[in-house]
């Protein structure tokens, strides 16, 4: 009980941000009307996302230094579990988009920028296939981690601050927190964004465990 | 200075096998004067918008091509020699000079080939040169420790494109966006922004190679 308190935590306020999120009132703003509500959505997988891959590139860090395979099975687990996340951020966003912008794909600093960020850790994932040996797979794959983390950093924070785009907080837009997010919506929004933050690393801790057990088994 | 004299002599080496060989030098350049050329028939005039887009479209497949071959074509006798007599630091900052030199010199010859064949108004013809000067340097900065990866993997040839795009697409970004600014004759206060980053992204991307190389070299 005291070990998985987070759990508990993060099932709980997701389950709450679903339910407050579609039934609590929301301030009426033009062009977003209800679709505001897709903000509980579609903004915190792309902080659940961000966390997870910051836990890929220190448990690979931890690789390099110690040489355990734990910390492999970790960061390759957390970009499989950021790639979800990645994914399910790019959909709901082109949702969220088709209604408000006119189209799934408004050419958008923030979306060509994710989008190349979800590249890169597709390549991370090619990488590792094409290699066979286990610990070369997972020393070149954390190098590759760690090398291409400052560029996604620069990809996803300073790129689109440099130019125009439809996102608030860029190109001089206000954040978020400047103009419609009142009171009510934080509320939700920042258990939501803590909620899915907890699924994730959830998730990747699942997975790392079966991906552990199926290395034991293996290896009789 | 241990460090720096490894790096002269490591240099020296490269430019004297390339010298012997002309194998790199010639090729590549070969490469981008065809390139250019099926462009120019292809297009026969472009807007400036396409111009600027497809002069750095061209000039990262040669810089993909050019600089692949920098770990691949060692040896792996040779590799080991290198590694007994030399740091990590100084094989991977000899390698990064060198292909950054190869590059302009590369970068320089395609742009006044490019510029011949295709007609085109530049505003500002120094700032569109310092652009293409950085943007030799950027690529040669991102693609030797890719490629030193690459080389680590088998199947290297698509490894090498498959893990340089996403990398260097936030790099050719910038690049094209200040080479724009350039052709339209801006003002350069403009641009600083752009070459910040730039210069910025080469730094944090030259520092993580030296820190990472000394724990890729080893096999």
């Amino acid at each position: 009980m005291s070990k998985n308190w987070w759990k508990i935590t993060a099932s709980v306020f997701v389950l709450y941000s679903v339910v407050t999120g579609l039934l609590l009132k929301v301030p009426m703003l033009p062009i977003l009307h209800e679709s505001i509500r897709n903000l509980y959505f579609h903004v915190p997988m792309w902080f659940a996302m961000i966390v997870i891959y910051t836990i890929a590139v220190v448990n690979s860090i931890r690789y390099l230094q110690t040489n355990d395979e734990k910390y492999d099975l970790i960061a390759v687990e957390s970009v499989n579990t950021g790639l979800l996340f990645g994914f399910i951020g790019l959909l709901s966003g082109m949702i969220w988009a088709n209604f408000t912008w006119g189209s799934p794909w408004p050419n958008d600093p923030k979306l060509n920028s994710a989008a190349i960020a979800t590249l890169m850790y597709l390549a991370y994932t090619v990488l590792r296939s094409s290699l066979d040996e286990e610990q070369k797979r997972a020393k070149i794959s954390a190098i590759y981690n760690i090398f291409a983390f400052p560029v996604m950093v620069v990809l996803l924070f300073v790129l689109p601050r440099l130019t125009d785009s439809l996102h608030p907080g860029n190109g001089g837009n206000p954040g978020f927190g400047a103009y419609d997010l009142d009171s009510n919506m934080r509320f939700v929004f920042y258990p939501a964004v803590l909620g899915w933050i907890g699924i994730a690393i959830w998730i990747m801790n699942i997975r790392f465990r079966i991906r552990k057990l199926e290395n034991i088994k293996n290896q009789i | 200075m241990k460090l720096i004299t490894e790096i002269r002599y490591l240099l020296k080496k490269e430019m004297v096998l390339e010298w012997r060989s002309k194998y790199a030098l010639n090729g590549i350049l070969l490469y981008v004067v065809s390139t250019v050329f099926v462009c120019y028939l292809s297009f026969k005039t472009t807007p400036p918008l396409v111009w600027n887009a497809l002069f750095w479209i061209i000039m990262l497949f040669a810089a993909i091509n050019a600089i692949t071959k920098s770990f691949v074509q060692e040896s792996k006798g040779r590799l080991l020699y290198y590694y007994q007599i030399a740091s990590p630091q100084a094989i991977i900052i000899a390698k990064i000079i060198y292909n950054m030199l190869l590059m302009i010199l590369m970068s320089t010859i395609a742009l006044f080939f490019y510029s011949i064949v295709f007609q085109n108004e530049v505003g500002d013809k120094l700032l569109y040169f310092a652009a293409v000067i950085l943007g030799a340097i950027s690529f040669s900065s991102v693609f030797t420790m890719i490629s030193a990866i690459a080389s680590k993997a088998n199947n290297n040839g698509t490894l090498m494109a498959i893990l340089s795009f996403p990398v260097i697409i936030p790099v050719i970004i910038l690049i094209i966006k200040l080479s724009k600014n350039a052709m339209d004759g801006l003002d350069r206060s403009v641009s600083l922004d752009e070459i910040g980053v730039l210069t910025a992204i080469n730094l944090i991307v030259i520092t993580v190679s030296l820190l990472l190389f000394p724990y890729l070299w080893r096999d």
